[in-house]
Formats: C-alpha cells, sequence, structure tokens
C-alpha cells in the first residue's frame, strides 16, 4: 500500500495535544517570535530615519536651527534655538513611566487570579488602571508632541523650510505615528478588557503591545539623545 | 509509533476535492493554494514584462529605431525592470516558499495563515495597481531605480512616478508580511527532530531570504516617504537647492537594493539545491558549508551596497573598502557552485528537464558572476557603468540564474504541487530554445556594452558596430519568446491533462515528497518525527532513492481532515477585503495635487476600511473552538 512512510512524532507532540495550544520548535508562542522579527525590521526603518537626520544635519542653508540662533539675512529678523530641550525632557520622562505602568499592566494580566486581600494587592492587580494610565501618558506625550510642532510651526520652522524641518518632521512624525498606533492598540486592550476582563490566557496578547510599547519607547530613548540632546 | 502512508491524489475525499469555487479562492488560507495563486499571478507578470522587453528590443533592433518614442521607451525599460524584479521573480519565488516551506519543515500550514493570505492580495492589487498605467502610456518613467533628484517634482511632473514611489510602497508591505510569517514559520513550527542544520536546503535559503526582506525594505520605504514627501508636501529631501545630498537616494536605494539581488537569487540556488541531489542519486555536497555561505552571502549583502555607486565619485577610500567586500562576496557563491559541481560529480545523473534547467544555472550563473567580478574593480567599473555590459551581466545572473532555478524548482515540483508530471517534450524545448534565446539575447550585449552602447538610450547611431550585436540581441529575444511560449503551453496541458505522478516519482530525499501528491489540505497526517537530513533517503529498509509509481499506492485513501480530528483554520475574506483598503487609501494620494479635498476624502475612506475590516479578522478566531 505504501511507498515510503515516516516515523511520526509522539502525539503529544501534535497540534491537538493536551492544553489546547499549538506545538512550536522553541515553546514560544507564534505571535512573539513574529513581534521581535517585526521589531528587527523597525530598527532598520528608524535606523534610515535617524541616519538621514544626522547626515543633514548643518546643511540646511537657511534656518530655523535646532542648537543655534539664525539671523535671516533679508530681513535681519533673529530666529532663536528652535529645540525646547526642557518640555521635551518633561514628554520623554511622560513616557519612560508609561513603559513602567506598562509592565505593570501585563503583570496584572498574568496574575488576574492570584487572591488580593490587601489594598495594595488589588492596586497593583487591576490591569483597566494600569492600562488606563500607560494610555493616558502615550495620549500625553502625543499632547506634547502636537504642542511641539504647532509651536515650531507658529516659529517659523514646517517641514518644508529647510532640510532640517523636513528631516526633523518626518522623524519625530514617524515616532509619533507609532507612539499613536500603540496608544490605539492600548485602547482596544482596553475595551477588551471592559467587555469580557482580560484574563492569563489573555495574557500574550497583552505581552506583545508591551514590547511593542516599549520598543517604541527606547527609539524615543535614542531620538531624544541625538537630536535633542547632542549639539 | 505510528506510520505516515503516501498515497497518489486521486483518491482524496470528495468534501476536499469538490471545495474549488471561485469564493473558496478568494478566501483561501492554504498555504498551498495561496503558493498556486502566486505562481500564476507572477508569470501573468512574468509575460508582461517580457512583452515589455521584446517592445524595448523591437526598438533597438536597427541604428534609429522607430517603434517607439523615447518617452514609451522610457516607461517601458522602466516597467520591465519593475516588473520582473518586484512582479514576477520575487513573487515566484514567493510560490515556492508558500507552497514548500510548511512541507518541508513538516508544517501543517504557516504560522499566520490569514496574514499570508494578505501578501498575496496585497501584490496582486499592488501588481495591478503599478501595472495598469502602461496600458494609458501614463507608466513610471525614472527607470527601476527611480534615481532622486530625477524622480522628484522638479524633474518629474507627471503622474507616472506617483504610480511608482505609492506602488513600491503598497508591495513592499506584501513583502514584510510574508517575512515575518516566514521566519515565525521556520523559527519556531519545525517538526520535532527537525533541527536548523537538517533543515532541506531551499527551506534554509529561504529563511536567510526573509532576513534579508524583513531588513532590507524598510530602507527603501524610507527612501520612497521621503520622496512621497518630497513630491506631495514639498519637503527637501532630495532638493539639491536647499542643500540636500544628492546621493542620499542612491544610498538608500542600493542599501535596500543590493541585498534584494540576493533575495533574487537565493531562492533559485535553494531550489537547484534541491533537484541536483536528486537527480544525481546523492547528497548535496558539503551541506552545512552550502549553509553558511548562503548565511554569509546574506550578511555580506548588507555590505557591498556602493558598488554600484564607484561612477559618482566616493573618493578612493570608499572605492577600496566596497570594491573588497565585493570581491569577497565571490568567495561563498564560487562556494556553491563547487559544491553543484561536486554534488553531480561520480552521481547517477538523469537529465530531466529540471536537472537541465538546474544545470544551465551553474553554468549561466557563473558566467554572470565572472562579469560580475569585474566590476567590483572600479577603474574597470567605471568603463562598464551605464553601458549594455551591465545588462549583459544581470540577466546572465537573473534569467540565467533565478529565472532558470525557478523553472528547474517547478519542473521539479510541479508533480508535487499538481498530482501530474510536466510533459519532458515540450520542457525541452521549452530549456533549449530559452538556452540558446538567453545567450543569444545577452552574450552580445557584452560587446555593444564595451563598444560603449549606454543603457536606457532609445537610439543610437549606423556605423559604431553595434548594428550586429544589437539585431543579434533581438533575434535572440523571439527565441526566448518561442521558448517561454513553450514552458506556458506546457503548464497549462499539463495541469489539465498531464500524466498522474506519484507521492515521490522522483525519488527525492525529503519529507514533502513522503505525503501525496496533491498534499492534503493538511499536509501531515500525523507530524512527523524527523531523524535526519534525508529521511527518505536513510529510513531502514528503504532502497536509497527509491521511486514511487502510481500503481504501488493505488488502494490508499486519504483521510481528510476532519475525519482525522484536526483543526484547520476556517477561510477568511477579510485579508482581502483589508487588502482592498489599503490599495484604496494609497491611490488616494495620487490625487494630491489635483483634488486635495479628494484626496484625504479617498485616504480616510480607506483608512476606515482596511482599519474595520483588520479588527473584524483580529476579533474572529482563526480555528473554531476545539
Amino acid at each position: 500500500m505504501t511507498a515510503t512512510t515516516l516515523p511520526a512524532a509522539d502525539h503529544a507532540a501534535d497540534g491537538h495535544g493536551h492544553g489546547g495550544g499549538h506545538y512550536t520548535t522553541l515553546g514560544l508562542d507564534n505571535r512573539k517570535v513574529a513581534i521581535w522579527t517585526f521589531i528587527g525590521s523597525e530598527c532598520m526603518l528608524f535606523a534610515s530615519l535617524i541616519s538621514t537626520y544626522l547626515i543633514y544635519k548643518g546643511r540646511s542653508i537657511k534656518g530655523p536651527f535646532p542648537h543655534e540662533t539664525w539671523t535671516e539675512p533679508s530681513t535681519g529678523k533673529v530666529f532663536p534655538a528652535i529645540l525646547d530641550i526642557p518640555v521635551t525632557s518633561a514628554s520623554t520622562f511622560v513616557l519612560l513611566m508609561s513603559s513602567f505602568a506598562m509592565v505593570l499592566a501585563l503583570a496584572a494580566v498574568q496574575n488576574k487570579n492570584l487572591p488580593k486581600n490587601t489594598m495594595g494587592e488589588k492596586i497593583l492587580g487591576s490591569s483597566k488602571l494600569w492600562l488606563w494610565v500607560t494610555c493616558l501618558m502615550g495620549t500625553m506625550f502625543l499632547g506634547f508632541q502636537a504642542f511641539e510642532f504647532t509651536a515650531f510651526i507658529r516659529e517659523g520652522l514646517t517641514i518644508r523650510t529647510n532640510l532640517f524641518g523636513s528631516s526633523f518632521f518626518t522623524l519625530t512624525g514617524f515616532h509619533g505615528a507609532h507612539v499613536a498606533v500603540g496608544v490605539c492598540w492600548l485602547f482596544s486592550l482596553l475595551a477588551i478588557d471592559y467587555k469580557r476582563g482580560l484574563q492569563p490566557s489573555d495574557a500574550m496578547n497583552v505581552d506583545i503591545a508591551a514590547l511593542y510599547w516599549h520598543f517604541v519607547d527606547v527609539i524615543w530613548i535614542v531620538i531624544f539623545t541625538l537630536v535633542y540632546l547632542i549639539k | 509509533m505510528a506510520t505516515i502512508a503516501a498515497a497518489p491524489p486521486y483518491t482524496q475525499t470528495a468534501a476536499e476535492s469538490s471545495n474549488t469555487g471561485l469564493w473558496s479562492w478568494l478566501t483561501t488560507v492554504d498555504h498551498k493554494r495561496i503558493g498556486v495563486l502566486y505562481l500564476v499571478t507572477s508569470l501573468i507578470f512574468f509575460v508582461i514584462g517580457g512583452l515589455e522587453a521584446f517592445l524595448i528590443r523591437a526598438q533597438l533592433a536597427v541604428p534609429n529605431g522607430q517603434v517607439l518614442s523615447a518617452d514609451m521607451y522610457n516607461q517601458l525599460f522602466t516597467m520591465h525592470g519593475t516588473t520582473m524584479v518586484f512582479l514576477a521573480i520575487m513573487p515566484l519565488s514567493a510560490a515556492f516558499f508558500n507552497f514548500l516551506i510548511p512541507l518541508q519543515i513538516g508544517a501543517r500550514d504557516v504560522a499566520f495563515p490569514r496574514l499570508n493570505a494578505f501578501s498575496y492580495w496585497i501584490y496582486l492589487l499592488g501588481g495591478i495597481f503599478i501595472t495598469v498605467p502602461i496600458f494609458f502610456a501614463v507608466a513610471p518613467d525614472g527607470g527601476w531605480f527611480g534615481y532622486a533628484p530625477l524622480s522628484t517634482k522638479q524633474y518629474s511632473p507627471q503622474i507616472n512616478m506617483d504610480f511608482w514611489v505609492l506602488g513600491l510602497q503598497i508591495l513592499g508591505i506584501s513583502s514584510l508580511a510574508a517575512a515575518f510569517n516566514f521566519i515565525t514559520t521556520i523559527i519556531n513550527m519545525r517538526a520535532p527532530g527537525m533541527h536548523l542544520m537538517r533543515m532541506p536546503i531551499f527551506t534554509w535559503m529561504s529563511f536567510v531570504v526573509q532576513f534579508l526582506v524583513a531588513l532590507a525594505f524598510p530602507v527603501i520605504t524610507v527612501a520612497l516617504v521621503f520622496l512621497q514627501f518630497d513630491r506631495f508636501f514639498g519637503t527637501n529631501f532630495y532638493a539639491i537647492g536647499a542643500g540636500a545630498d544628492p546621493l542620499l537616494w542612491q544610498h538608500l536605494f542600493w542599501v535596500f537594493g543590493h541585498p534584494e539581488v540576493y533575495i533574487l537569487i537565493l531562492p533559485a540556488f535553494g531550489l537547484v539545491s534541491e533537484v541536483l541531489p536528486t537527480f544525481s542519486r546523492k547528497p548535496l555536497f558539503g551541506y552545512p558549508v552550502m549553509v553558511y555561505s548562503g548565511i554569509l552571502i546574506g550578511f555580506l549583502g548588507f555590505g557591498v551596497w556602493a558598488h554600484h555607486m564607484f561612477s559618482v565619485g566616493m573618493g578612493p577610500i570608499a572605492d577600496a573598502v566596497f570594491s573588497l567586500t565585493t570581491m569577497l562576496i565571490a568567495i561563498p557563491t564560487g562556494v556553491k557552485i563547487f559544491n553543484w559541481l561536486a554534488t553531480m560529480w561520480d552521481g547517477q545523473l538523469r537529465f530531466t528537464v529540471a536537472m537541465k534547467f538546474g544545470v544551465a544555472l551553474v553554468g549561466m550563473f557563473t558566467i554572470g558572476g565572472i562579469s560580475g567580478v569585474m566590476h567590483s574593480s572600479p577603474p574597470a567599473d567605471l568603463q562598464q557603468t551605464d553601458t549594455y555590459f551591465i545588462v549583459a551581466h544581470f540577466h546572465y545572473v537573473l534569467f540565467g540564474g533565478s529565472m532558470f532555478g525557478l523553472f528547474a524548482g517547478l519542473y521539479y515540483y510541479f508533480p508535487k504541487i499538481s498530482g501530474r508530471f510536466m510533459s519532458e517534450k515540450l520542457g525541452n524545448w521549452h530549456f533549449w530554445l530559452s538556452l540558446i534565446g538567453m545567450n543569444l539575447t545577452f552574450f552580445p550585449m557584452h560587446f555593444s556594452g564595451l563598444l560603449g552602447m549606454p543603457r536606457r538610450t532609445y537610439q543610437y547611431d549606423a556605423g559604431q558596430g553595434l548594428d550586429l550585436f544589437n539585431m543579434l540581441s533581438t533575434i535572440g529575444t523571439l527565441v526566448l519568446m518561442l521558448g517561454t511560449l513553450f514552458g506556458l503551453i506546457n503548464l497549462w496541458k499539463s495541469w489539465k491533462s498531464g500524466e498522474r505522478a506519484s507521492s515521490n516519482p522522483w525519488g527525492a530525499p525529503t519529507i514533502e515528497w513522503a505525503i501525496p501528491s496533491p498534499p492534503p489540505e493538511h499536509n501531515f497526517d500525523e507530524l512527523p518525527k524527523i531523524t535526519s537530513r534525508y529521511p527518505l533517503w536513510d529510513l531502514k529498509g528503504t532502497v536509497i532513492a527509491k521511486e514511487t509509481t502510481v500503481a504501488e499506492e493505488a488502494g490508499f485513501v486519504q483521510r481528510s481532515a476532519k475525519q482525522l480530528g484536526i483543526p484547520m483554520p476556517n477561510p477568511s475574506i477579510m485579508p482581502l477585503i483589508t487588502a482592498a483598503g489599503v490599495i484604496f487609501m494609497f491611490s488616494g494620494m495620487l490625487f494630491t495635487d489635483s483634488n486635495i479635498v479628494l484626496a484625504i476624502g479617498i485616504m480616510i475612506t480607506g483608512a476606515l476600511w482596511w482599519i474595520s475590516a483588520l479588527y473584524n479578522w483580529l476579533m474572529t478566531p482563526l480555528e473554531d473552538a476545539h
């Protein structure tokens, strides 16, 4: 009847074994491997954007400039250095703290079924609370960015003004778009939490959102250092 | 310990084989069916790209040709390159990724079946988006490399390059989504015992390619975003007057573009590394070295990009570094050539059409490789760059390499895909006409190139010694088209009425040949346990390189996934609807200049469209509860 036979794997390794989960080679969930792959790819995206910003640093033939004042030759109008480091430091702090809240939100989902007796355990174990905090801090970061962008435009720097404007708005705009996607993602998880309650079995879905969120955060640290802090 | 039995195709249960209507293709999430969709679509684009090449050659047949206008010629060479790279060779490789990777690693499907369908639909719709303009003579006309500032609004004010900028971004989504999917699949869905160094070599080369895609495509995405912003929003990335670097585009493009050439060739290398051992009845010579050289090619592929730019004046240090890395990359490539030769050495060679295409790749790619090493020397490259010598070089590696390898894979795997053999008789016509036509077309270009004939120029004067070489190239194109026609007729006839094939008609060693041809929906009744690199040659009691016949397998009845209690992913229309929304959103960009309100309206509608489809997709479980 048969021409070729292969030995079969143990039944427990098969797709419909015990525990409901599918067999994987690493024992890791596919979603986790995929999000790391995605993050690797995103690194190249931001590397290209950041490289372009650095290559074009100091090449703009007219201002406003990030760290130096500029006097428009025709009008004699003086444009001060445009980057507002104290305000951006505040927004950076907010974003970094949101990662902290994200960690607590994931832990709360993973430990949903643990008994919560004290007030502290109840607060730490509330996934809704920490998802709300993360979302609001992400939104607050976006608010800071909107404030920064409008202030720059009022001061005479748009995406069309010079090379600095083009590369700055594109780089930070791409990062802002990533934060916005993350906020939508987290609000979606929050909606599920209100609808039916996030269970420990949902932890992987929160885990990959958290990985994305931390990645966006880490990228901001690089951008903040290279664009704002280094002159 | 249970066993897995092999069987011919026509004993599949009625429920499985009847499910073939149009709707089942639109909603399929089966990697094998998606592979077939990729195969058919990419061959259609291959024909379109071939016809574009024919018009180019018709124009160049005689000096001062009058077939095409200069403008139309620009559109045709741009679309020929874009079509062949992004719409023919990459997706034809993707057809094999889809069909083979899960079978070769012993998986039931890819990691994310619906994402896989989404990749295909994005590719199809994006391919249509970028191809349709040629029929209205408004196709992209700035070359497949789209050099900025030539491609900025200042020098390309028409809508032509808008299609290219947006189309390539759309196609990038498809490649990236597929790369994440296949990397996850190969890392995480190998059958028990399928260690990395037991993986079939095609899967290994595909694995390397997926990393190249994941790391190279973001770079061109950024370059395209800059260009798009320059064209639509008036930014200054490529505006030389504002102080922009005229080389920014070239660097970003070739950081993508050089890994891209390995994205095009490595899958073909992988296929040939499957074909040669089977038809030599010998294991692949130096399997670990083949794997390492593939990885090394991928790694070094990111460090050679500026050899495309020797003529722009980067200075002696950059020229020297990129010259050396380019020479270095010839070493792992040469290792592969010698390993293929050693695989065939002293083997029991069987010259089927698949084997002929495979051997032809070894020869033709070597010619293209050697002319490639010639350009790695900057002084030589300065004489050769932008001439037909370069055209000859990359057609030897892309046609004689990639396409011949993919054809070898097609003839080899067609019995597994369809349950039928391709005709050897028609296949021989296909092979010999392709081989002769290819050499007749591209070999004379070495001479016309060294005589100084420039690329991308629509006319040349008589009396420069170019007439004969160009006429030969044009005649070669006709032979090549005739050969391709035989190949397509063969494919069509064999699909309809080819001779029935057994599960392992070639006596091949890897596990995809242990399951019926074509494979059942769930691939493996039980996940196999892998104990060696060539399981079907190494099993105790099995004659080495045993070919099976249809008669031997008669009477075996393949049970369906349902009968076996294997949960299968449900079909879903959402990948198609999501992809259509993405394309709709991108198409809104085309109206940015003419009607900004319309443009924003389309983009917002498109965004809401694909986001709501995506939410529906994510909220619907892949499988029924079990």
